[in-house]
């Protein structure tokens, strides 16, 4: 029987195969941040024991790090403490670390794809659920809690038991002004937060073949938020062209034999998904959410749902008490929800066409009076591809304010947050009560909505803005 | 880790679905470096209301949770294992969880029980009405009982001997450090070094 692409990826890492066992899985990269390793390296310590490969490591400064000021010291000395924790750490194990400041520091899910060091076939793993971005690339790329983490600087591997296989076909072309944020709000809506639990997503079909490398990473980045711990796309031309010539990727000869074998990375004719779920493309409209999970989302066109719609009593209840959470009354147009904060960022949509979709919309237009609009690019390299193409002087024109790299505002760890009450539109990957700052109120949108909805002052798509500048 | 065979305590019901592990513990939680005091932490932004469950007098000192489907979703952050560990929960039980939440839990002790939604809601109106009655979790015999209530619940084999022996997984898996020198003599040589 034939093989799906994640089966030949994790069939290719099985370092040792017993009855009765997990599989032991090779991990060809390791990611690391500040918030979920520290007590993984005090527990290599205590047992005196070394990272077995730090060159298949690397680490970033992203969760707590502020986007102004990169110059001071971080103000808050908890978040202090932790990056200066992973300095340490990363200079005791030989670690290489891209500090805050550095041109290399960014989102830990953004630099890794940019250095290359991503790559086809590949297992990657991190303390961070959204690793599941790096399945873009056709690799096997899941989050992991820290006890793992210390487990893989351990011994390079991890015990696993393969997962179960899920097919998510998207037939037909995403119309005009439809995005992959939109596309994978949609999916998540479909198949909800659990809808994927026990399963690695393969995102197949036309629609999924057309997007950017950059549009994948945003939909296997979402993966997580259906309850996937991975979501992968088969290798292509798209992806070899995004490689080729980066600092990690192969070169002359070794850039030959890695494209053949990627080449072959891909679900053969007669292999056998657990589950299959066909999305017609050609009926999507640009999606957010009204809710307080990511699977709480519809179309923009659409108002807010009654509660007392949900057959289901917990789907009703969790209806309820997101309304209520959110300020928001059935029957509401989308369209009429009013924000006080747009974000655009995250491991989501911080990359460089993101940044680009913005810059498209806000072109000779200014974000709506009492809206605060915050762009944080998604790496240091992001923010310099986006100044050498002056979309920083678009953006900081149409009063949004442009930021340094980091994961600000998505889960409001450094001090980019929403007080009580607020309301923003954050192209993030999180609505969760709270997750923006305290009695923060969460729209996920794509990029092109966020900036329509800065200068509208409401929920908006670029179609809705007047278009005479 | 501490080895788990069986536990018997009182149960508190939380009737949401969805807890995902920013509830469980908010992210401003996250930045401590040491493994301890997360306890404070635990669903710090609801127990702000002094309507919320782990608020009522009659529910201090219960070491049972029983939730609603998709507990631990979102975050991979073992934090929010931790915190209901050092809060004094010992199992959760849910109709479904969140696979990081659940692989973190089984790392560090905290029993994941998966049971069908109608013996959830049967375990929760019980916690309701006597919330001074006791509830045995039984990882050796692989079932929960709570009054006239037996529930057999799954888990496999392999996890099930980890926790019942409290077995650290590093240590197992350096047993097999030969094979994984094996393994990585034999990895292609164009793969990506981060040096």
């Amino acid at each position: 029987m034939g093989r799906t692409l994640a089966e030949k990826v994790y069939d290719a890492h099985v370092v040792r195969r017993a009855e009765g066992e997990p599989d032991l899985l090779y991990i060809d990269l390791h990611l690391v941040h500040e918030v979920t390793s520290p007590q993984a390296f005090d527990g290599l310590r205590l047992n005196d024991r070394p990272v077995r490969r730090p060159d298949l490591t690397i680490a970033t400064e992203d969760h707590n790090v502020p986007t102004t000021d990169l110059l001071k010291p971080i103000a808050d000395p908890v978040s202090r403490t932790q990056v200066e924790t992973l300095r340490k750490n990363c200079a005791e194990f030989g670690i290489r670390l891209h500090p805050m400041g550095d041109a290399g520091q960014g989102i830990v899910h953004v630099i890794g794809p940019q250095l290359g060091l991503t790559q086809p076939g590949m297992t990657v793993v991190c303390g961070d659920s959204h690793t599941s971005t790096h399945g873009a690339f056709g690799a096997l790329a899941h989050g992991i809690g820290t006890s793992e983490v210390e487990h893989v600087l351990a011994t390079q591997t991890l015990p696993q038991v393969k997962p179960k296989m899920m097919a998510v076909t998207v037939e037909g072309a995403l119309p005009a002004g439809v995005t992959a944020k939109d596309l994978i709000l949609a999916i998540i809506a479909e198949i909800g937060t659990g809808g994927g639990q026990g399963h690695i997503i393969e995102y197949r079909g036309e629609a999924v073949r057309s997007l950017s490398m950059e549009g994948r990473m945003t939909v296997c980045n979402m993966s997580i938020e259906a309850g996937a711990r991975a979501g992968m796309i088969a290798p292509d031309e798209t992806t070899f062209e995004y490689l080729k010539g980066r600092p990690h990727a192969p070169q002359g000869a070794d850039w030959d034999a890695a494209v053949e074998y990627w080449t072959s990375l891909r679900t053969d004719d007669d292999a056998v998904f657990d589950r299959e779920v066909v999305i017609d493309a050609t009926t999507l409209t640009p999606f957010v959410t009204w809710g307080t999970n990511p699977g709480q989302g519809l179309p923009l066109g659409d108002s807010v749902p009654d509660p007392a719609a949900y057959a289901d009593p917990d789907e009703r209840q969790a209806a309820e008490r997101a309304l209520e959470y959110m300020g928001l009354t059935a029957g509401t147009p989308l369209r009429d929800i009013a924000v006080d904060t747009v974000f655009v960022g995250s491991c989501t949509n911080g990359r460089i066409e993101d940044l680009r979709a913005v810059a498209g919309v806000l072109a000779g237009r200014r974000v709506a009076d009492g809206v605060r609009m915050l762009v944080v690019p998604g790496s240091m390299a992001v923010k310099e591809q986006a100044e050498a193409e002056g979309l920083h002087e678009v953006i900081a024109a149409s009063g949004a304010e442009w930021r340094e790299a980091g994961c600000s505002m998505c889960l409001a760890m450094n001090p980019d947050k929403l007080t009580p009450g607020e309301r923003s539109a954050s192209t993030s990957n999180r609505n969760f009560e709270g997750r923006q700052g305290p009695g923060g109120r969460t729209h996920l949108v794509s990029p092109a909505v966020a900036a329509a909805t800065a200068v509208r002052g409401r929920l908006a798509a670029p179609a809705d803005l007047p278009a005479d500048l | 880790m501490e080895a788990f065979t069986a536990h018997t305590g009182r149960a508190v019901p939380l009737r949401r679905s969805n807890v995902d592990t920013d509830q469980i513990i908010p992210a401003v939680w996250l930045k401590q470096v040491s493994r301890t005091g997360f306890d404070k932490g635990l669903f710090s932004a609801w127990r702000e209301d002094p309507g919320f469950v782990l608020n009522k007098p009659e529910y201090q000192g219960a070491s049972v949770l029983v939730a609603g489907p998709d507990f631990g979703t979102g975050s991979s952050r073992e934090h929010a294992v931790w915190a209901l560990q050092q809060y004094g929960f010992r199992v959760v039980i849910a109709p479904r969880f969140g696979d990081i939440f659940r692989n973190n839990a089984t790392k560090m002790g905290l029993l994941p029980v998966v049971l069908p939604a109608e013996t959830v809601e049967a375990l929760q109106s019980r916690a309701e009405s006597d919330p001074q009655a006791e509830i045995t979790v039984d990882l050796d015999r692989r079932e929960v009982r709570a009054g006239d209530l037996t529930a057999p619940f799954e888990i496999d084999d392999y996890t099930r001997w980890r926790l019942l022996e409290g077995l650290d997984d590093i240590g197992l898996t350096l047993r097999h450090a030969d094979d994984v020198t094996a393994f990585e003599s034999a990895r292609p040589g164009w793969l990506p070094t981060t040096v």
